[in-house]
């Protein structure tokens, strides 16, 4: 509900670039960033005579979307044409679903706020994306390097509330799409984007308003910021005693604002027809069953299960599943095996600081979990301590190696043993008066001060604990 | 002793393989007879004069080294829709001046493999939109029976050539009889695939549901050898399909006894043609000395066909010919000042008049609103076509008919008022809206000598069938030997 | 679906526009009498009786024929451009686009 009592109703068409590696009719290669003009042949540029051949696992990922939104999946499927003129459209016709999608209904679950939502999906197709335009002085320059890759294309019913259930959806879509390997959903590659319907209506009325349609959300962040904008400036109007118009509206990111685009034709004639050139796709139910058994835990049961499982806080278990290969990584460090917590405190801390720091992906990394498991028993037996433990995994992250070898090799072994240490106790409160002089003051924290300079001293070796405790032995005795 | 280029494939196969005579011999004549005729028929736009004799002298190399191809050193003729490496494909369009096709349609591929040589691109209504090669953006061909009429279309080059012995045998394509009737029209043997037995990769596409390509040859024995070499499945097209294919060739060997031909009512009418009436029933008759027996079928959607095949192949062209918009090949319109003008002018003068009238009428059944009353309607009536040809196969083996019902008539006779070319098409079109197979073969001559055709259509699969009763006739008659007044002369030193 | 049009009634102007034609007045006024004559022709199918009668899409009864997500080599990109009527930068180029 508005501030001022009405009511938004959100739909978004989302499109969202498979993870095939071929394009969807033709078996050109699907990389992104190569130079232009250089993934192509005859089929994906419309040279006369070419004909379309259906790409089986752009079929089966969109399949196991459906299936993973529980929406029924189509036994007859078909492909049609669509008819309109643009330079990024090679054939004038893209080859889409028009009638009979493979996938029909399902829901998606959102969590707000503590408070969870289902958003009622109407359809799942396919279709081949379009090629790329860029705009010079006079002209227009194209490169069909994307044209043809498949496009899976996901449209909502209007249950989305808000603009945050919006931006909740698309985050938790993505995250099921990255889940099972659908697709790479890579923003800044444009494997995912969303066209948005928004309408308001008065709090006491049941029919929806009337709808403008937004294009140009390039960001999740974009999608939400339009909507807000689009809200406002249409409860304004209305409350004004105005009448939004149905149109579509162009969302500018850097003015903040939604204008209302050049009316080109006032409603597409997409001249809808079968598809000649392609099949249908007839999927009986023992096929799409086999699907169905390919499809990973999904990221709320495999929460669920983690905490279960590995007595683990729900917290740490959300992070650990928010991906799905960090979630790999740590099943399997795990099971080595590992203390639970301690290995998703490992993850949780320096692991995702470090990837995110160097960009990585958990699963390019050669620390491997094996080895983590062996740094953690490293530490738990007091072999090494923390600081080294740090040092250790740095370095493993970026050169791999097993932890053990290191420590025996350099000497890293933790030092215990009070003797040994007692001599650089001595030391550290000769050289440090002031901080003797501050602890005996009632300033406890100096006495970590003077642990740090022991730690300095043994070279970062010896066992904090015990220092504390010979230190506080020597300055309260 | 009769010149190479007037021999039939099978024979040239005979002499190669005896040593009597080379592939480049026989390109050497062929070159010669394209030269003594083809500037009155037209046949030809462009003849690859070096590569085929490059590839013939390949050929006999390949020979002598053991080489076994099906069609090793024997020239072949290809309609101009029909993608070859290396070469324009301009489908008689001056839409697709200065493109060059980067790939081998499959068809030509096999033929390449089997080491046929090319020889040139034929003429034919701009892409393949029309039944008198009329539409040609270039030029019309003329029938060598009579340079002043048509020799149908819209393989009009093809049918020209060999019928003058200018080809020894040529591809061409069939989408509502554009190859059975130029056949019938330049009396030489036209054969028709079932849909989905020759794969449509790299022929420029018509009307996706309805286009195959086809030979038209010399005799029946030269159509069902070519046809092995291109029949087959290919993962390139999706509607191709995956049925074996048989030894056309040891189909022909049979006889007629234990055939059973249908004679649909509805193609024997009351107002057609006496000439071609009597020649076709004279052929009729024939087949049953042979040892076929006679049905009466009925196939009472014939009248409906037109109509049908009229909207259902213009909407799939309206939307096959959008691609050609001057963006990525072809030709373009310059100064425009955006894309929709670049568009509208580039295909406003690429495109001639047929092409501009399907597009039109293609574009409206398809469109909002109309879709149901048209598209959706054509389909179904399509439906009824073909469980007619369903039901009448269950009670024959092949269904005899006359090709067209007329022979060849004047240049210009009927370009004024296109639905009367339209109506022209009633025997072909219905077995392409039911996908089955059909072969023209010469079963007469006008008085004005002009050639008339008998059509045997056969189910679904059934060319052994049309091609045993289409050899059994034509080995019984002399139609296929007679020569045509302006084809090439039979010495090569005339 | 849009509601049923008046059968026979072929807008030739309006159509040439949505197939991106650019036609001159006199190809219109002729268009629009050849095609009405054909328009009308064609118009015979109503007389048909079409109920419970399933359309033919496809000649053949196959399905399912797919490919495996296997890549192949394409076209190089100079054999691309070579057909390419305006080009620059490895694009293909195109008069201005209005959004």
């Amino acid at each position: 509900m508005t501030k001022d009592g009405y009511i938004p109703s959100i739909g978004l068409e989302v499109h969202v670039q498979l993870r095939t590696r071929t394009k969807m009719f033709c078996a050109c290669r699907t990389d992104f960033g190569q130079p232009p003009n250089t993934l192509v042949c005859p089929v994906c540029l419309g040279y006369p005579g070419v004909l379309p051949v259906m790409n089986e696992q752009a079929i089966h990922l969109t399949v196991l979307t459906g299936l993973m939104i529980g929406a029924r999946i189509s036994e007859y499927s078909k492909f049609d044409r669509k008819s309109y003129f643009y330079p990024d459209m090679p054939k004038n016709y893209q080859i889409s679903q028009y009638d009979q999608p493979l996938c029909e209904g399902g829901t998606v679950t959102i969590a707000l706020d503590g408070e969870r939502k289902e958003i009622r999906v109407v359809r799942i197709h396919l279709e081949e994306d379009v090629a790329k335009n860029m705009h010079f002085g006079t002209s227009s320059g194209i490169d069909f390097n994307r044209a043809g890759h498949p496009l899976m294309e996901i449209v909502t019913e209007p249950d989305i509330g808000s603009p945050a259930e919006a931006h909740e959806f698309l985050v938790t879509l993505k995250q099921m799409l990255a889940y099972a390997e659908v697709s790479d959903c890579n923003l800044e590659e444009g494997n995912i984007r969303c066209d948005v319907n928004c309408s308001v209506r008065p709090a006491d009325q049941t029919a929806l308003g009337c709808k403008a349609e937004l294009k140009n959300l390039n960001t999740f962040k974009g999608v939400q910021a339009a909507l807000e904008y689009e809200i406002d400036r249409q409860t304004e109007l209305l409350s004004g005693g105005g009448t939004v118009r149905q149109e579509t509206r162009h969302w500018d990111a850097e003015a903040g604002v939604t204008r209302s685009m050049r009316t080109k034709e006032s409603a597409h004639d997409y001249r809808y027809f079968p598809e000649p050139d392609l099949m249908p796709v007839v999927l009986r139910r023992e096929l799409v069953d086999g699907w169905r058994k390919t499809l990973p835990e999904m990221p709320r049961a495999r929460r669920a299960r983690f905490a279960r499982e590995y007595g683990i806080p729900e917290y740490d278990a959300g992070v650990l599943a928010a991906d799905k290969h960090v979630a790999d990584y740590y099943e399997r460090t795990v099971r080595c095996p590992a203390n639970p917590k301690a290995v998703s405190n490992w993850l949780m801390t320096e692991m995702l600081r470090l990837l995110a720091e160097h960009d990585k992906d958990i699963r390019s990394i050669p620390l491997r979990p094996e080895a983590l498991a062996e740094l953690i028993k490293l530490l738990e037996d007091k072999t090494i301590n923390m600081t080294t433990a740090k040092e250790l995994f740095a370095e493993l992250f970026n050169r791999g190696g097993m932890p053990g070898e290191l420590v025996a090799a350099r000497g890293l072994t933790q030092v215990s043993d009070t003797d040994a240490l007692e001599r650089m106790v001595m030391q550290a409160l000769e050289q440090n008066p002031k901080s003797v002089a501050d602890y005996r003051g009632g300033k406890k924290a100096a006495l970590q001060f003077l642990v740090g300079q022991v730690m300095r001293l043994s070279k970062g070796k010896a066992n904090p604990k015990v220092v504390a405790g010979l230190l506080t032995k020597k300055l309260d005795g | 002793m009769s010149r190479l280029s007037s021999l039939s494939v099978h024979e040239l196969l005979d002499r190669l393989a005896a040593g009597t005579c080379t592939s480049v011999a026989i390109v050497e004549d062929l070159l010669s007879a394209i030269d003594q005729c083809d500037p009155t028929l037209g046949a030809y736009l462009s003849v690859e004069r070096e590569q085929a004799l490059a590839d013939a002298c390949a050929a006999d190399a390949a020979r002598a080294d053991g080489g076994r191809g099906r069609l090793l050193g024997i020239p072949v003729g290809v309609k101009d829709l029909l993608n070859v490496r290396g070469q324009p494909c301009g489908c008689a369009s001056r839409i697709l001046e200065g493109y060059k096709a980067p790939y081998d349609a499959t068809a030509i591929a096999r033929l390449r493999a089997e080491g046929a040589v090319f020889v040139g691109r034929l003429n034919m209504d701009e892409f393949a939109m029309g039944s008198s090669t009329e539409n040609s953006g270039y030029r019309p061909t003329r029938n060598p029976w009579n340079p002043a009429c048509v020799p149908g279309g819209s393989s009009g080059g093809s049918a020209a050539a060999v019928a003058a012995d200018a080809c020894c045998i040529a591809l061409g394509t069939d989408t509502g009889g554009s190859i059975r009737q130029p056949a019938g029209f330049c009396g030489c043997v036209g054969l028709k695939p079932t849909y989905g037995r020759v794969s449509r990769y790299g022929l420029t596409a018509f009307a996706s549901s309805l286009d195959q390509i086809g030979p038209l040859s010399r005799d029946v024995r030269d159509a069902a050898l070519l046809l092995r070499v291109i029949a087959g499945h290919d993962p390139r097209d999706s509607s191709s399909v995956n049925v074996p294919v048989p030894d056309y060739e040891a189909a022909l060997e049979q006889s007629l006894d234990g055939v059973t031909l249908g004679l649909p009512e509805e193609y024997f009418v009351a107002g057609l043609n006496a000439e071609i009436r009597d020649a076709v029933q004279a052929a009729v008759n024939r087949c049953r000395e042979l040892g076929a027996e006679l049905v009466n079928v009925s196939l009472p959607h014939t009248p409906y066909a037109i109509a049908t095949y009229y909207i259902i192949a213009t909407a799939e062209a309206s939307a096959n010919l959008a691609r050609y918009d001057g963006v990525r090949y072809g030709l373009r319109v310059k100064d425009a000042a955006d894309p929709v003008e670049m568009y509208g002018k580039t295909r406003a003068a690429g495109f001639g008049d047929e092409v501009k009238r399907r597009i039109i009428l293609g574009t409206y059944v398809l469109s909002s609103g109309y879709y149901d009353a048209y598209y959706l309607r054509a389909q179904k009536a399509r439906t009824l076509i073909r469980r007619d040809f369903e039901r009448a196969f269950g009670k024959c083996d092949a269904i005899l008919t006359p090709v067209a019902p007329t022979a060849a008539y004047r240049l210009g006779e009927k370009t004024e008022n296109p639905l009367d070319m339209y109506l022209s098409d009633a025997f072909t079109v219905p077995a392409n809206l039911a996908g089955i197979c059909g072969l023209a073969v010469p079963c007469g001559l006008t008085g004005d000598g002009l050639p008339i055709a008998l059509q045997i259509l056969g189910p679904a699969f059934g060319e052994p069938t049309i091609l045993r009763v289409g050899h059994a006739y034509e080995q019984s008659t002399d139609w296929h030997a007679a020569r045509p007044p302006a084809a090439a002369p039979e010495n090569s030193d005339s | 679906m849009k509601e049923q049009a008046k059968a026979g009634s072929i807008d030739v102007g309006y159509v040439a526009h949505l197939a991106r034609l650019a036609l001159t007045d006199s190809e219109i006024e002729r268009l629009q009498r050849e095609l009405s004559q054909v328009v009308a022709y064609v118009d015979q199918l109503a007389e048909l009786d079409l109920a419970g009668i399933e359309p033919t899409a496809h000649a053949t009864r196959v399905e399912n024929v797919f490919r495996e997500d296997e890549p192949q080599p394409g076209l190089s990109h100079e054999q691309v451009m070579a057909n390419a009527p305006v080009s620059a930068r490895g694009q293909f180029l195109v008069p201005k686009i209005l959004e």
